[in-house]
């Protein structure tokens, strides 16, 4: 027993020596608890593992063409062992994966994690977001069945609406007018090596940033003295541990998904059939709602850009110097920031709502409809928004960026619950349902 | 691992001794002049060379035009004589993706299946006559006229052509419109023309 004992302690060395090799050998102790981090951004990377590997499998048994693609995935359910299981994994993976990454977003945001030296890290951050997005995107298509083939056809005519640019992208995405195999095989190949060699790429540079910055933001309520250097603390075992806990957790929940949950699968795809209704991947439905509410250059152009330019600014809004990566700052955000979560809802729910009584009406008839989803609603909608800002400051007393942060979780409230009725609750007709009704 | 232990200065490597720098220390604007126009090169060489991935990278994602001699590089066909179409008729065409619309008054019109919200597949509703789209409900007349949005505009329409009583339709010309115009319906030649 004594002679396997310097040979278990110099594998333990060597482990140590390639964990910190992509580690740091020390990490602030303040950063560690579970509640100032989620460990989100781990198990977004731990998925993106995953999806390469599941992705990796798939790629051997599937046939990028239109008349084999479907007979391939009945291959893969039926002939291959555990083949289901790898399908649903990689389906549930991906899906996961956007809603890991969309909360590790939110926690950034309101963490306020995105300043100097950050805003690198965080521009990194947007691109690996977008990459996510793509990545489901370009896989969306490649069972090519009936929910596939649609849900793809709606996205790319979302694009024709962009002025001046949007025919061309549609041609360029599309491969063509129609849907066939050489849009099929650009998916594929953007699927397969595109988005994975991005994802890598990102990952890393992301990663190194992190490290660069010192470790994420050590957590300061604003009554905290300004602290010299923090204290830190091993990797190993401290971080370590903890994000093998989370890597375990959410391979749990995967598995979960997968064993119990299918991938949907329709009838093979036809173009000469359009299902009732057609919907976008849930991810875009929020998109395809606002749709439903606004005139087409305004919901699939002028708005996307500001949120998209919104993102891209948040480092440039002023520091605040009172607290650091503590959610929403003070109490008095925490609960600013609350109201307008509610509030978001409740507006949202109201406006959907009088919209539908609007168009079972005859909308296009009457002149009120404008007030609610045209040009004046967008109008309506930012003044509100510039009203609930300057409340916050005058009346409230809120800081800036408590009151700026209570305006993006407005926005978030908003854009999720359009999210939620646009996946959920939109059946035939793109009428309001219940679900599955 | 082993090279290591036995170096002490925790694995770096003895400095090297610096090269000679005497031509770079030469003063202002003789030598380095040379070095800067070398340089240069090298720059312009590489801007030539990111010019040139970028054309061939357009050209990777161009659509590619169907090869002659595939059946898919023929777009234009005969779809039928004018006597097999009765007035107030509409006859699809799935591989060509279109209808082929005869209006009471004897005139053609190939029209686009796809619906201009998003693209779905628009379908014939005779009992109504009109087209209605599944999808997201827009309602389009027999020329393809809106009548109900969300569709921003007509049915895109074919060119349609008619030789010796037959109907010909190029379905590789998708043609989009504003409006319904006269000029779009295709009528056959009357003798005194």
């Amino acid at each position: 027993m004594t002679g396997r004992t310097p040979q278990r302690t110099s594998r333990r060395r060597f482990l140590n020596n390639l964990i910190l090799h992509f580690r740091p050998t020390t990490v602030p102790a303040a950063t560690l608890p579970l509640t100032v981090s989620w460990g989100l951004g781990g198990m977004a990377a731990i998925l993106v593992l995953t999806q390469m590997v599941t992705g990796s499998l798939l790629n051997f048994i599937y046939e990028p063409v239109p008349s084999l693609a479907y007979p391939s995935i009945l291959i893969i359910h039926d002939d291959i062992v555990f083949g289901k299981l790898v399908r649903n994994l990689h389906h549930w993976g991906a899906n996961l994966l956007v809603i890991v990454a969309g909360l590790h977003m939110l926690r950034v945001i309101f963490t306020a994690a995105f300043y100097a030296p950050r805003h690198v890290t965080w521009y990194l951050g947007l691109g690996l977001m977008a990459l996510v997005l793509g990545a489901n995107f370009s896989g969306y298509l490649l069972p090519y069945d009936q929910l596939a083939y649609w849900a793809v056809t709606i996205c790319t005519g979302m694009l024709d609406y962009i002025p001046w640019l949007g025919p061309y992208l549609k041609a360029l995405i599309m491969a063509g007018e129609e849907i066939g195999p050489a849009a099929l095989k650009l998916f594929h190949t953007v699927h397969t090596t595109v988005v994975p060699a991005l994802f890598l790429f990102l990952m890393t540079y992301h990663f190194w940033r992190i490290r660069k910055a010192g470790g994420l933001v050590v957590p300061k309520q604003p009554e905290d003295p300004p602290t010299g250097t923090p204290l830190r603390v091993p990797t190993v075992p401290n971080l370590i541990v903890r994000e093998m806990a989370m890597t375990a957790v959410i391979l749990a929940v995967l598995l979960v998904l997968a064993v119990f949950f299918d991938a949907p699968l329709g009838e093979p795809a036809n173009p000469g059939l359009s299902p009732n209704p057609t919907k976008a991947p849930w991810y875009f439905a929020g998109l395809q709602e606002l749709l439903l509410h606004f005139p087409p250059v305004l919901a699939v152009t002028v708005i996307p850009f500001l949120a998209g330019l919104l993102l891209l600014a948040l480092p440039f809004a002023s520091q605040p110097n009172e607290a650091a990566s503590i959610w929403f700052g003070t109490r008095p955000d925490r609960i600013a920031a609350g109201a307008a979560a509610i509030g978001g809802v409740i507006v949202t729910l109201l406006w959907v709502f009088l919209n539908e009584y609007f168009r079972t009406e005859g909308w296009h008839a009457s002149g009120i409809h404008r007030v609610f989803s045209g040009e004046i609603a967008f109008g309506l909608g930012l003044a509100g928004l510039a009203g609930f800002f300057f409340i916050l400051r005058r009346r409230v007393d809120l800081s800036r960026h408590g009151a700026f942060q209570a305006v993006l979780m407005l926005l978030t409230s908003v854009f999720l619950t359009l999210t939620i009725i646009g996946a959920g609750f939109r059946g035939a007709g793109m009428r309001l349902t219940w679900p599955g009704g | 691992m082993k090279k290591r232990k036995k170096n002490p200065a925790g694995g770096k490597r003895p400095k090297q001794i610096a090269a000679p720098e005497a031509p770079t220390q030469t003063p202002g604007d003789i030598q380095p002049s040379r070095r800067r126009f070398l340089n240069r090169i090298w720059l312009i060489l590489a801007a030539i060379g990111v010019v040139e991935f970028g054309v061939m990278l357009i050209h990777f994602f161009r659509p590619r035009k169907p090869q002659a001699g595939l059946p898919e590089a023929k777009t234009r066909i005969t779809v039928g004589r004018i006597s097999d179409f009765r007035p107030g008729s509409v006859t699809a065409y799935p591989q060509g993706r279109f209808y082929l619309v005869c209006l009471e008054d004897g005139g053609f019109m190939a029209l686009s299946r796809q619906c201009t919200h998003l693209g779905c597949t628009v379908p014939w509703d005779a009992e109504n006559q009109q087209f209605a789209c599944p999808c997201h409900a827009s309602v389009f007349d027999i020329t393809g006229g809106v009548i109900n949005a969300p569709a921003p505009r007509p049915l895109d329409r074919f060119p349609v052509t008619i030789e010796n009583e037959w109907v010909h339709v190029d379905f590789g010309q998708r043609i989009r419109r504003g409006q319904f115009r006269d000029d779009q319906v295709v009528y056959a030649k009357n003798d005194n023309e």
